[in-house]
């Protein structure tokens, strides 16, 4: 009598399994929603993975190749009289590319050091770019004539530069050698002996 | 005819001396930019220098040089509209508090959390589904074959059979009670 009582137990089963009937062939019918679940899951990762990808873009180092960018000049500020370049045209020569800004107070302690070295330099194919970062052009244009600048200058525009070398602040100077590799990067303001060995430094290779 | 040339500049005058009078109240007002007129602007700009604060809250020389870059744009007849597209152009449209809905701002901003919503939404609804879906199915003999799909699929609780002794009842009991408890 006892034997009358049957249970059947069904233990849980994943929910594919679960989601999963079973047709009368033995095949298993495909649930849409499953199918959608599972590619909606592998479509975020690759979004996340394409984004955490993006976001760890690493800065450009010493010893890399220097970004390639393209600059449109300040009037009067131009390089070999070119409205605008791209860094690539510069190549064969060492560039001292600066970033800087009119509202940055530690830029105006190297800035002196910056144009004096422009002049010892420049017969001597050393490409000085100074790249304003996130400032007014006016402003840009009138801490160039109060300091006397006259080394070609140039707008960050869209921070497409400045994106580009992963910049930590302003100022901060890339020293780019003639073979467009990257050969030292100063953070904070430079001084006229530091600019000096690290140019002569390109200057020998 | 003198009379009708005379009336006709007289008339040339008078409408030449309105435009000039609404154009010269135009450009008054203009001149009359308040910082809430540039607030309005710079609320939906973030600082360049400093991380998520709104232009119009931050106190960096950068966001006051900004700042009077809106006057300046608002007072020569610039519209809100137009001050952010140039900030966008000129620095990218990562100072822009609203960013356009396209590319990368579209897909990081919109795209995944609304997928990532829909997603949790529909893993929750299933989950619930199987909190309430019964685990085992107790299947007692004795239920009459002739039982409707609907009857058969209704869970009936566990009976004894016909005719069960004392014994037997209290040995069933303790089974479904062990059943019950597992």
């Amino acid at each position: 009598m006892t034997e009358s009582i049957q249970t059947t137990t069904t233990t849980p089963t994943s929910p594919v399994a679960a989601d999963a009937p079973v047709e009368e062939g033995g095949k298993r019918k495909i649930r849409w929603t499953t199918v959608a679940i599972w590619l909606a899951i592998f479509g975020l990762l690759a979004l996340l993975g394409w984004g955490l990808m993006n976001a760890n873009a690493t800065r450009p180092e010493v010893g890399s190749e220097a970004p390639d960018f393209t600059v449109e000049f300040f009037d009067g500020y131009e390089w070999q009289g070119l409205p605008s370049a791209e860094l690539a045209d510069m190549r064969g020569n060492p560039v001292v590319l600066n970033f800087w800004a009119s509202w940055c107070v530690e830029c105006r302690y190297e800035t002196d050091a910056l144009e004096q070295a422009w002049q010892k330099y420049k017969d001597q194919g050393v490409v000085f770019l100074g790249v304003a970062y996130s400032d007014v052009e006016p402003n840009s244009l009138e801490y160039m004539k109060d300091f006397g600048v006259t080394f070609p200058h140039a707008p960050d525009l869209g921070t497409d530069i400045s994106q580009a070398y992963e910049i930590t602040g302003v100022p901060e100077t890339f020293f780019i050698d003639q073979n467009g590799t990257i050969s030292y990067v100063q953070i904070g303001p430079l001084d006229e002996l530091t600019l000096d060995s690290l140019i002569q430094r390109m200057l020998v290779q | 005819m003198d009379r009708r040339l005379s009336s006709r500049r007289l008339l040339a005058v008078v409408l030449l001396a309105l435009v000039a009078l609404l154009l010269a109240g135009t450009v008054f007002a203009q001149d009359d930019i308040t910082d809430d007129d540039v607030n309005d602007v710079a609320s939906d700009l973030y600082c360049p220098v400093c991380e998520s604060t709104p232009l119009d809250v931050c106190a960096t020389q950068a966001c006051a040089d900004w700042r009077e870059l809106i006057r300046t744009q608002l007072s020569e007849g610039a519209s809100k509209q137009d001050v952010l597209d140039y900030f966008a152009r000129q620095y990218g449209e990562g100072v822009l508090a609203n960013p356009p809905r396209r590319g990368v701002s579209l897909i990081v901003l919109w795209i995944i959390p609304i997928l990532g919503i829909a997603l949790a939404a529909m893993l929750f609804f299933r989950f619930m589904r199987g909190l309430h879906a019964p685990s085992a199915d107790v299947v007692m003999s004795g239920g009459s074959p002739g039982d409707s799909p609907e009857t058969a699929a209704v869970p009936e609780k566990p009976r004894p059979a016909p005719g069960t002794t004392s014994a037997e009842l209290d040995d069933y009991i303790s089974r479904v009670e062990d059943e019950l408890g597992d």
